[in-house]
C-alpha cells in the first residue's frame, strides 16, 4: 500500500518565507546546501527504479526473457494491450478499485461522522477497530480472511477480493473524514437549523460540502490501496481472477517481459499526470 | 420517532454498515484464524478443533530465528528510514518555501508504479551481473565476487525503499507545523545549531517519528515480497513461513498459529517502544 | 478552518490514543465469548462422499457445448496459440486459452475446495504436474474418469511407457501434455569445469553460486538420490537422511538461494552458476545461444510429467476430450515440441519433426529442428529414463505432511 494520494499541505498564508528560519547568527550555508544536494540525491534514489523500468520499455530482447539491454524499439509500446491477459488484469484491477472507493467511501465517510461528532458507547471499541485495521499487517488480514473464505466453503475471485479491499479501505476513510468532522465549525449547521431546514437538508448543502474534500481525499486513497494491494489480493484471489499487481508478479519471476515495463512506466505517467493536475489546481485556488 | 430518539440512534445508524462490514471481515476472520490455529487435518478430510496448544509450542520452536529475524529486519528498517528520511523532511519542511508541493510530490511519484514492479526493478538493478554491477566489475571498480542480490543488505534495502514515504510524511507533518518562532527564540537563547536540534526540533517531531515508526515496522516485519524476491537463504521472514503455510502448503493450522504468534510480537514490540519513547503523553498532547 | 492536508488528518487520527482500560477488558470479554461459540465449529470435511465416478456415470447424456476453457502453464503454446487455432478451424470448437498455473501447490490450493464442493472452477481442461497435489485431486475425486474411446490417437501415438505410469495406471484420470527431466544445469564458463552429479555441489569453489528449488517435491527428490535412496520407494527415515545431506549444504554456504520458476533467470542472468533445472528450460536457452549446459546427475534426477485432466465439474468435457485427444496427433505434437521443447509423449513426432526440418525455409530453423529432433531432452531414449525417477507418492496425507515437516525446515529456516 502506498499513500499516492496523499495531498501534501499548500503553503498557509501565514509561513514566512525562509528568512525567518535562515537564522541571522552564524548558520553555515555550506548546511544548506549540504541538505539540498542530499534531498536530490534521496529523489533520484527513489526514481531510479522507474527510469530503469522505463528505460527497458525500449528494449528489444533476443528470447523470451528481459534481462539484457539488446537493441531500442517501440514495438512494445504499440501492442502493450495485446496481452489478453494483461487487459483482463487492468480491467479487473480498475473495476475492484472503482467499486471499493465508492462503498468503502459511503461507509467509511458515515463511520467518520459518526466518531467525530457524536459520543456514544462502541465508539472506544469502534476506534479500536479502526486502528487494528489500519495497523494490522496485511499478511495477517489476508490469510484470516482466506481463512474465513475457506470455513464458508467459499470459492475465491472477484468477490472476495472486492470484500477484502473495502474491508481495509473502510477504516482509511473513516480516518480521514473523522480528522475533519472533529474540527468542523458546528455553528454553521446550527444556523441552517434554525433557518428551518431538516436534518437531511442540512446535511446535505451545508456538511457536506465541508468535509466533501476530506471524502474525497479518503476515497482517492482507497482507491490507490486497492489498485496497488498486493499482499491481501494474494492470499483471496483464487486463480482466475488476476489483479494488475498479480499478474505482473506472475509474469516477472520469468524476468520481467517489456509489456510490464510498459504498464509500469504508463502507471507512472498516470502518476505524473494526476500529480500536475492537483498542484496546478492547488495553485489555482490559492491565487483566488 | 422523536428528535431526540432519532440523534441519540443516529450514530449508531451511521456505523452500523461500516462496522457490520469490518465486524464480519475483520473480526470474524480473525476468530476462525485461532481456530485453526487450534484445529488439526487436512484440506482432504478438512480441519476440526481439537485445541491442540502445541500448535504454538511447535511454531515458536521451529520458527523463532525467523520471527527474532523479521523484528531486527523491521527495526533496522525503521532505524535507517528515520535516518534517511529526516533531513529530506526537515529540508522541505523548512527550506521548501513555494516549492514544498512539489518536492512531495517528488518524492511521492515513484510510488505510484505498483509495488511488485519496484521491487522486481531492483531485483533487475542488483544482479551481480546486470547493467550497474556487471560494468562496475567489468571495469574492475568492483572485486568480482563482490555481491548484493539475495542477501540481508538488498532485504533492508528493499524494505526501506518501499515503505520509505511511510516515514517522510509523517516526520515532514510534524516538523512542518513547529513554530518557526520558537527555534528562534531558541537562538536568542544562545543555543547552538546542535543544541537548537536536539532539544527543540526532534522532541517536537517525535509525535511525526512515532507515527513513521508505527506505519513502516509492522509492515516491513511482516513483508515476504521483498525478501522472496531480493534475498537468499538465511533472509526468510516470519511472512514467507506464513505464506508457504497458507499457500503452498495449506497447512492452515500452523499457518494460523504462525500469524498470532507474529501479531503477538509485533505488537509487544510496539508498545515497548511506545514505553519506552514515553510518548504516550505525547500522543495525548498530539491528539488534541 | 481552511481544510488540512489528509497526512495531519490521517496522521493525528492514527496516533491518537484509542481505547482506555474499561474498553479493553470489554472487548476481550467479548472476544472470550465469540471464540468459545466459534470453536463448535470447525472446517467442514472436504473429501467429495459417495466415491468415484464411472466412466458411464460421468460421461453419459453430456453433449458438446462448443466452447472449451483451458488453464496451462506459461510457455507451453507459442503465442497466439496456433494448434488451438487449427483446432477451432477442423471442429468448430472454440477455446479460450489461460496460463493461470505457475506453481502446483498454488493452484492446488486454489481449485481444490471447490471441486470437491462440487463447483465450477471455470475450466474443462487443465495440466497439472503429477505429484502429490495430483495424487489429492484423485483421492478426493475431483478428475473425470476418461472416456478412452473418444481418445483414439492417444491410444494409436503414445509411448508406452507414458500408459502406465506409477501415478496414474491405465490412464484412467489424465494422459501426458509434456514430460521433462530435473536435473543440473550449469554454466561451464564459471564452474570452470563439466557438473555430473550432486556430489558437485559440495565443491567449496562453488559456494553461495548454487541454487536449488523450493519445491519440497524437486527438493527431497534430490536428497534421497544424494543419499543413494530411490524417491519412489523411500521411507521416513531416509528422508531424514536426505534432509540432513541437504542442511548440510546449506549450513555450508553453498546454496545461494530456493527459486521455483525463476531459477533460469538466475542462472542466465549469473547470480547462481549451477542450479536445480528443467531440461526444457536450458535447452530453450541454449537456443538462444547462452552457455548453459544441462545434466542428469549420476546418482539420479527427476522425471516429471505434466498432465490433461478434466476436472469432475467442467461444464464442456465433450469438447475437452475432443482437444485432448487432438494433441496426440503426431503433426500437432510436433509443432508443440518444437516451442515448448520438452519431452513429447508422441515419439511419432520426431519424424514429423524432421520432416519440418528438411521443408525449412531457412539454414537456421533447419539446424534447430534437427537439433530439437536430436536432443535426447525432448525425444529420449529408454536408458536416458534409467537413472530418473518420479516425485515420491504419498499414500496418505498424514504421510506427506511428515514428508513436509521434515523438508519445510531447509527453505523456510
Amino acid at each position: 500500500m502506498s499513500l499516492q494520494t496523499a495531498q501534501p499541505p499548500a503553503p498557509t498564508a501565514d509561513e514566512q518565507p525562509v528568512d525567518r528560519i535562515r537564522g541571522r547568527r552564524r548558520r553555515p550555508r555550506w548546511g544548506d546546501r549540504m541538505l539540498r544536494i542530499y534531498t536530490w540525491v534521496v529523489i533520484l534514489w527513489l526514481v531510479l527504479p522507474i527510469i530503469v523500468i522505463a528505460a527497458f520499455s525500449f528494449n528489444d530482447p533476443v528470447g523470451r526473457r528481459n534481462t539484457r539491454w539488446q537493441g531500442f524499439t517501440l514495438e512494445h509500446w504499440g501492442d502493450a494491450f495485446a496481452l489478453p491477459e494483461l487487459r483482463r488484469a487492468l480491467v479487473n484491477s480498475l473495476l475492484v478499485a472503482l467499486i471499493t472507493m465508492v462503498v468503502a467511501g459511503v461507509l467509511g465517510t458515515m463511520v467518520g461522522l459518526a466518531l467525530g461528532r457524536y459520543r456514544f458507547r462502541g465508539s472506544g471499541a469502534t476506534n479500536l477497530v479502526m486502528f487494528a485495521v489500519i495497523s494490522s499487517p496485511e499478511l495477517i488480514m489476508g490469510a484470516s480472511l482466506l481463512t474465513l473464505f475457506v470455513s464458508l466453503g467459499m470459492g475465491r475471485g472477484f468477490v472476495t477480493v472486492l470484500i477484502a479491499h473495502i474491508m481495509f479501505s473502510i477504516s482509511f476513510v473513516a480516518v480521514v473524514v473523522r480528522a475533519r468532522v472533529l474540527t468542523l465549525d458546528r455553528s454553521i449547521e446550527e444556523a441552517a437549523r434554525d433557518l428551518g431546514a431538516t436534518a437531511f437538508t442540512t446535511f446535505r448543502l451545508v456538511t457536506f460540502p465541508m468535509i466533501f474534500p476530506a471524502v474525497l481525499s479518503g476515497a482517492l486513497l482507497a482507491f490507490a490501496l486497492s489498485i496497488d494491494d498486493f499482499v491481501i489480493t494474494q492470499f483471496n484471489a483464487g486463480l482466475h481472477f488476476q489483479t494488475l499487481p498479480l499478474w505482473i508478479w506472475g509474469s516477472a519471476k520469468l524476468g520481467l517481459k517489456p509489456e510490464v515495463n510498459v504498464i509500469g512506466t504508463l502507471l507512472f505517467l498516470v502518476g505524473v499526470v494526476i500529480a500536475t493536475g492537483s498542484a496546478i489546481n492547488a495553485r489555482r485556488r490559492e491565487r483566488s | 420517532m422523536g428528535k431526540r430518539l432519532r440523534a441519540k440512534l443516529a450514530p449508531y445508524a451511521l456505523i452500523l454498515p461500516g462496522g457490520l462490514w469490518l465486524v464480519l471481515f475483520f473480526v470474524v476472520p480473525m476468530v476462525t484464524m485461532f481456530n485453526l490455529s487450534l484445529s488439526q487435518g487436512d484440506v482432504v478430510g478438512g480441519f476440526e478443533v481439537t485445541w491442540r496448544w502445541d500448535t504454538y509450542a511447535n511454531v515458536f520452536e521451529n520458527y523463532h530465528t525467523q520471527i527474532v529475524r523479521s523484528v531486527w529486519y523491521g527495526a533496522a528498517t525503521t532505524v535507517a528510514q528515520i535516518i534517511i528520511a529526516f533531513p529530506i523532511a526537515y529540508w522541505i519542511a523548512t527550506r521548501g518555501g513555494r516549492h514544498k508541493t512539489t518536492y512531495l510530490y517528488l518524492v511521492l511519484l515513484p510510488f505510484f508504479v505498483s509495488f511488485v514492479l519496484r521491487t522486481f526493478a531492483w531485483k533487475f538493478m542488483m544482479a551481480d551481473e546486470g547493467f550497474i554491477f556487471g560494468y562496475l566489475k567489468d571495469w574492475h571498480l568492483l572485486p568480482q565476487d563482490f555481491r548484493v542480490l539475495n542477501t540481508s543488505f538488498a532485504v533492508i534495502s528493499g524494505l526501506t525503499y518501499n515503505f520509505l514515504p511511510f516515514m517522510i510524511l509523517p516526520i515532514y507533518v510534524a516538523l512542518e507545523r513547529i513554530d518557526p518562532r520558537v527555534l528562534e527564540a531558541a537562538r536568542d537563547l544562545y543555543a547552538n545549531p546542535a543544541q537548537v536540534f536536539g532539544k527543540v526540533v526532534f522532541p517536537l517531531a517525535l509525535p511525526g517519528v512515532f507515527a513513521g515508526v508505527l506505519m513502516t515496522f509492522v509492515p516491513a516485519a511482516s513483508d515476504y515480497v521483498n525478501s522472496e524476491l531480493l534475498g537468499g537463504t538465511a533472509t526468510t521472514m516470519i511472512g514467507n513461513v506464513i505464506q508457504r503455510q497458507y499457500l503452498d502448503q495449506t497447512n492452515y493450522p500452523t499457518g494460523s498459529a504462525l500469524s498470532f504468534a507474529m501479531m503477538a510480537v509485533l505488537l509487544i514490540g510496539v508498545f515497548l517502544y511506545a514505553r519506552i519513547l514515553g510518548t504516550e503523553d505525547v500522543l495525548k498532547a498530539a491528539a488534541r | 478552518m481552511k481544510n488540512r492536508n489528509i497526512d495531519t488528518a490521517f496522521l493525528r487520527g492514527m496516533t491518537q490514543r484509542r481505547v482506555s482500560r474499561r474498553d479493553f477488558l470489554r472487548i476481550s470479554g467479548l472476544s472470550a465469548a465469540t471464540i468459545a461459540f466459534a470453536a463448535a465449529c470447525g472446517v467442514k470435511g472436504q473429501s467429495n462422499e459417495g466415491g468415484p465416478l464411472t466412466v458411464e456415470q460421468f460421461w453419459s447424456g453430456k453433449t458438446g457445448k462448443g466452447h472449451i476453457n483451458f488453464a496451462n502453464w506459461p510457455l507451453y503454446m507459442a503465442d497466439g496459440q496456433p494448434e488451438l487455432a487449427q483446432f477451432t478451424e477442423e471442429t468448430g470448437i472454440t477455446v479460450t486459452y489461460r496460463e493461470v498455473i505457475n506453481e502446483m501447490p498454488e493452484w492446488f490450493a486454489g481449485t481444490f475446495q471447490d471441486l470437491v464442493a462440487g463447483k465450477s472452477i471455470g475450466y474443462d481442461l487443465m495440466v497439472i504436474t503429477n505429484g502429490s497435489q495430483f495424487q489429492k485431486y484423485v483421492a478426493g475425486n475431483t478428475l473425470a474418469p476418461l472416456d478412452h474411446s473418444r481418445l483414439p490417437n492417444f491410444a494409436a501415438n503414445a509411448a508406452d511407457s507414458y500408459k502406465n505410469s506409477s501415478y496414474d495406471a491405465g490412464n484412467v484420470h489424465s494422459i501426458p501434455w509434456a514430460s521433462g527431466f530435473t536435473g543440473l544445469a550449469y554454466d561451464p564458463e564459471k564452474t570452470g569445469r563439466e557438473i555430473t552429479k550432486l556430489d558437485d555441489l559440495r565443491d567449496p569453489a562453488f559456494r553461495g553460486r548454487i541454487g536449488l528449488m523450493g519445491d519440497l517435491q524437486e527438493l527431497g527428490n534430490f536428497g534421497l538420490w544424494a543419499v543413494g535412496k530411490n524417491p519412489a520407494t523411500s521411507t521416513p527415515d531416509d528422508w531424514r537422511e536426505a534432509a540432513a545431506w541437504l542442511q548440510e549444504l546449506k549450513d555450508a554456504g553453498q546454496i545461494l538461494a530456493f527459486f521455483d520458476q525463476d531459477f533460469i533467470e538466475a542462472i542466465e542472468g549469473g547470480q547462481t552458476w549451477i542450479s536445480q533445472a528443467w531440461s526444457g528450460d536450458i535447452f530453450q536457452a541454449q537456443l538462444a545461444d547462452s552457455p548453459l549446459q544441462f545434466a542428469i546427475p549420476e546418482e539420479g534426477g527427476t522425471v516429471w510429467t505434466d498432465n490433461m485432466a478434466i476436472p469432475v465439474t467442467a461444464e464442456n468435457p465433450v469438447d475437452a476430450i475432443k482437444l485432448m485427444d487432438f494433441f496426440y496427433e503426431p503433426e500437432v505434437a510436433a509443432t508443440l515440441a518444437e516451442y515448448i521443447n520438452y519431452i513429447t509423449p508422441v515419439p511419432g513426432a520426431r519424424d514429423k519433426v524432421l520432416a519440418h526440418a528438411e521443408a525449412a525455409e531457412t539454414d537456421e530453423d533447419r539446424a534447430y529442428l534437427e537439433e530439437l529432433a536430436d536432443s535426447v531432452y525432448v525425444f529420449p531414449g529408454a536408458s536416458d529414463y534409467a537413472t530418473v525417477s518420479y516425485y515420491r507418492a504419498f499414500s496418505s496425507p498424514e504421510e506427506e505432511q511428515e514428508y513436509n515437516e521434515i523438508f519445510e525446515p531447509i527453505v523456510s529456516g
